[in-house]
């Protein structure tokens, strides 16, 4: 189940279609991207995420052409287009600020990169008069960008970098300048454009959300490497360090060393405790070895009586603090070890009887195969 | 498999950008100093151009340098010449602090206005300095003149009984500098101040600093580099001003521009003119680098 | 503080009759009947048909203005190439050099750029023959050289307050790189440009120690001619002439204003 398929393929992909191969850019001293290698299907929407300074900005640009790479080669759809300056690339970008050009209304900015193809003029109109009823700005035509709401200047860069067909689109940020609400709604519409038109995207963020609803496949860059890439599903419930585990969602991590191995995984006990725990693993472990068991708080169960099963790990300890969303709660639980725990639970009951508050007495327990052996 | 490379076309335009304005830099800006420096090596002759080969190209090389160092000793030797620059110096020191003292509350205030009355008052500060820098030197002259506006009124008050001498003296090319540079001094000023912090002022009150106190420990510190831009902005351009001192000063008021003016035009001694430049450049090659310095930690700081 | 405020307030206030009393005084003067400046001889504007009347101040403005336009505008095209080179073409050799010297002309004191200029002029006639007089061409290089320094700064300050993908993304939707420079960087500078020109414009106009040095004889620029009569002491029409630019200059000022509000509404 762990993502096995290799992350770091150097065999290519018969069927990728954007093929980066052992790319890096180094400014100075510095690796901003350091010996990357990725493939990528048509048609996918792929996410590339990571804090900021990790080198995504710089890929990004590289495979746009506005940065030169120090070494490596990218091939899209079988051209090797590393030498090929920005305009004569077949990938179009949209930018975090979106870049709309102050100095022409909405049309001229979405019929530039037509104009510059040295497309016929009727052609231009009929193509960017699609393209507005695409994105739905039928009205907004003579419009200058001064004068449009974020999310309409999001929606004319889309449709700027769209309307060449490009080969692939790269968007970098694309909803981090939108308010929470208009993220929603905007995240569905590039989604469903993305499906109809069939281009490959690449995405870029700091979004682990965004990345996780988006994308068909997430890279997890740090310092200028993938650390991790598989689908939202495979990174999310078998994050294979320690970083992904705690950039991905919210973890709990307990240092612990390897005392016992067997078929159905092994057993570890906690450091400056008495807890062992039972979790599933695929990956070569041995006893005596230090590791970290990861356990996300939805995979935890709280109750006030103890729980009874197979393969369980179970703790007690004192609810610290609850922050209730009405949907779910969050609690942070002290164990008697002294561990803090924290938990997430759908409030699924309505009845007082059950709800746990602020300095009871309760009991954690989570199954074997919850757990995650982080080597690293 | 499809290759595409840069075109020679846009090779060009980056050659074009860079080189065009660079070579006429080199050749307009970088080239003539160096003549000057060359020049200030020969002798004086009465011809036309009034100086000295300084390389003679029959000569074998160790032979071609004729230069003289007699520029630089008779600059040495005659005490109008270093008068000249002292006086330089201190009157620009002088003006750049007089516009300092006026420039600084002037600032200040703008600075601290509400921002519509701010763009009034720094469009008012910058506008005397798009009409004729001339014709506002010229009009102290009638300000100032024994029959000026000036004299005229204390004389009808009865202050005086006898004209004052204000035209032609150190005094009105004070005023003639700090009038002309006062908006160099303030611009560099108010963009330092305009970005202070008006908290910071409510935190340090309300740690009980007093209004001066305040003023010593927070706003001055903050706002040095604009001082020392403002300074640097006056003191370089009055160093070598030629047009106020000749226009309203007098005989005790001969500054290095006008000395150099002369020794050029007048006695036609362009080998001693260009030893008085190279001094000059010398003097001020200091306050030049550390303003440039300044302009390039402005930019990327920004 | 309120104590505070009226001292600096006082200060403001000081300042400012002081940057603008000689300018009023000076348009008083100029519609003075009398020739002294101390008597009030009754409003007249004969000073300005005397000024109108005088070949030479007109010849020498025609002269100045022919030289101001003419350099502005090269200046502009030379600051501005400067401008781009120092903020979008990334590292090329002689860089750190460049920057020096591009800025310095805006602090060299006048004697030495004229001194050197003239010097440079001499020699290049010895050398190669030009050039072969002294005037109008050898002002109007003098006067580029040291105000394309002035737009460079401009420019340059606009370049780098502007967003760099928007000519990534003229790049990147096809414009090549002088393309992507006409159609989206030009207009969106265009501001700063006319700023720029004006300035340069006006520096020209009011050069005389440049000038001085490098003119030859018989061509005489307006400060020139100004600066000659105005040696002697104060001249009536010298009054009018610098009421007239004062009147110009208040038009110019506002119109530019007026336009830069506008640009600067349309592309914020």
């Amino acid at each position: 189940m762990v993502d096995s398929k290799n992350n770091f393929a150097t065999t290519p992909d018969p069927q990728a279609f954007v093929q980066i191969q052992s790319l890096s850019k180094d400014f100075d001293e510095f690796k901003a991207v350091d010996q990357v290698n990725l493939d990528i299907r048509k048609g996918e929407l792929f996410a590339i995420l990571g804090g900021s300074g990790c080198g995504k900005s710089t890929l990004l640009r590289m495979l746009a052409g506005l940065e030169t790479p120090t070494s490596g080669r990218i091939i899209v759809d079988g051209d090797d287009i590393t030498d090929w300056p920005a305009y004569d690339r077949p990938i179009n970008m949209m930018f975090q600020s979106y870049a709309l050009f102050p100095h022409m209304t909405v049309e001229k900015n979405i019929a530039y990169g037509l104009r510059k193809q040295g497309i016929e003029r009727s052609e231009i109109d009929r193509r960017v008069q699609r393209m507005l009823e695409l994105v739905q700005l039928g009205g907004f035509a003579k419009r200058k960008p001064n004068r449009l709401s974020g999310g309409e200047k999001q929606r004319v860069a889309l449709a700027r970098a769209l309307i060449k067909n490009p080969k692939l689109l790269l968007l970098d940020e694309p909803l981090a300048a939108l308010d929470k609400k208009l993220r929603e709604q905007t995240q569905f519409e590039l989604m469903n454009l993305q499906d109809e038109l069939g281009i490959t995207f690449i995405v870029v963020t700091h979004d682990q959300e965004e990345a996780m609803t988006l994308a068909t496949r997430i890279a997890v860059m740090k310092e200028g490497q993938f650390v991790q890439t598989g689908t939202p599903a495979q990174i999310y419930e078998y994050p294979k360090n320690r970083f992904v585990a705690n950039f991905i969602g919210t973890i709990n991590i307990f240092d612990a060393t390897v005392v016992e191995l067997d078929d159905s995984g092994l057993t570890a006990k906690l450091d400056h405790s008495e807890i062992l725990m039972k979790a599933h693993t695929d990956s070569a472990a041995s006893t005596g070895d230090k590791v970290g068991i990861a356990v996300r708080p939805e995979k935890i169960s709280i109750s006030k009586q103890l729980p009874m099963g197979e393969n369980i790990t179970t703790a007690k300890g004192v609810v610290l603090d609850l922050a209730y969303y009405g949907n779910y709660s969050i609690y942070r639980v002290k164990t008697e070890s002294g561990l803090m725990v924290q938990v997430s639970a759908q409030n699924r009951q309505r009845s007082s009887e059950h709800v746990v508050e602020w300095d009871d007495e309760v009991y954690l327990s989570w199954e074997q195969g919850s757990s995650i052996v982080l080597l690293e | 498999m499809a290759t595409k490379q840069q075109t020679f076309g846009d090779l060009l335009w980056r050659r074009i950008v860079i080189w065009v304005p660079y070579t006429w830099l080199l050749l307009f800006f970088l080239v003539p100093f160096a003549i000057v420096f060359k020049i200030s090596f020969s002798d004086p002759i009465v011809a036309q151009p009034p100086f000295t080969a300084l390389f003679d190209h029959t000569q074998n090389l160790l032979n071609r340098f004729q230069g003289t160092l007699n520029n630089y000793l008779f600059l040495l030797d005659d005490n109008l010449y270093w008068v000249s620059y002292l006086r330089s110096i201190k009157i620009a020191s002088i003006s750049t602090v007089l516009c300092l003292l006026l420039g600084y509350p002037m600032a200040y205030y703008i600075a601290q206005s509400p921002p519509t009355r701010r763009n009034i008052l720094l469009m008012l500060i910058i506008l005397p300095f798009w009409t004729s820098f001339l014709l506002r030197v010229y009009a102290w002259m009638g300000i100032l003149s024994t029959n000026g506006i000036i004299n005229s009124a204390l004389l009808w008050i009865g202050i005086i009984d006898e004209p004052l001498q204000m035209l032609y003296t150190n005094f009105a090319v004070y005023i003639g500098i700090v009038y002309t540079y006062l908006p160099f001094m303030i611009l560099p000023l108010y963009a330092n101040l305009e970005r202070l912090d008006l908290d910071l002022h409510d935190a340090a009150a309300d740690l009980g600093a007093k209004p001066l106190q305040v003023f010593w420990d927070i706003i001055l510190p903050i706002s040095l580099p604009g001082i020392v831009a403002g300074s640097l902005l006056v003191f370089i351009p009055a160093m070598g001003e030629f047009v106020i001192p000749s226009l309203l000063g007098g005989l005790d008021s001969l500054m290095i521009g006008r000395t150099l003016y002369d020794e050029f035009f007048v006695n036609r001694d362009w080998p001693l003119a260009s030893a008085v430049a190279t001094i000059l450049l010398l003097i001020l090659v200091l306050p030049i680098m550390l303003f440039q310095r300044m302009q390039v930690s402005g930019r990327s700081s920004d | 503080m309120k104590r505070q405020s009226t001292a600096l307030l006082s200060m403001l206030c000081f300042g400012f009759a002081f940057l603008y009393i000689p300018i009023f005084l000076l348009i008083a003067y100029s519609f003075n009947d009398s020739r002294l400046i101390s008597v009030w001889g009754g409003f007249s504007t004969r000073w300005y048909s005397a000024l109108f009347a005088n070949e030479q101040i007109i010849d020498a403005a025609l002269l100045s203005l022919q030289v101001a336009v003419v350099s502005a505008t090269v200046a502009t095209i030379f600051g501005t190439l400067a401008g781009l080179a120092l903020t979008r073409m990334g590292k090329f050799r002689g860089r750190l050099f460049f920057t020096g010297i591009v800025a310095a002309p805006l602090v060299m004191p006048e004697v030495i750029t004229g001194l050197s200029l003239l010097l440079l002029f001499v020699s290049l006639q010895e050398l190669i023959g030009w050039p072969a007089t002294r005037g109008v061409t050898t002002i109007t290089i003098a006067h580029i050289t040291f105000s394309m320094a002035y737009v460079t700064v401009i420019v340059q300050s606009r370049m780098l307050s502007m967003d760099r993908s928007l000519e990534e993304a003229g790049m990147d939707l096809g414009g090549r790189p002088f393309q992507v420079f006409l159609d989206i960087t030009l207009p969106i500078i265009s501001p700063a440009m006319i700023s720029g020109w004006l300035l340069a414009f006006t520096i020209s106009l009011d050069d005389l120690v440049i000038a001085s040095f490098v003119s030859g004889a018989g061509s005489n620029t307006l400060p020139m001619v100004i600066f000659s009569k105005v040696k002697l002491g104060v001249t009536p029409d010298i009054n009018a002439l610098a009421t007239l630019i004062i009147l110009a200059v208040s038009i110019g000022v506002a119109v530019a204003g007026w336009i830069m509000l506008r640009q600067n509404r349309s592309l914020s």
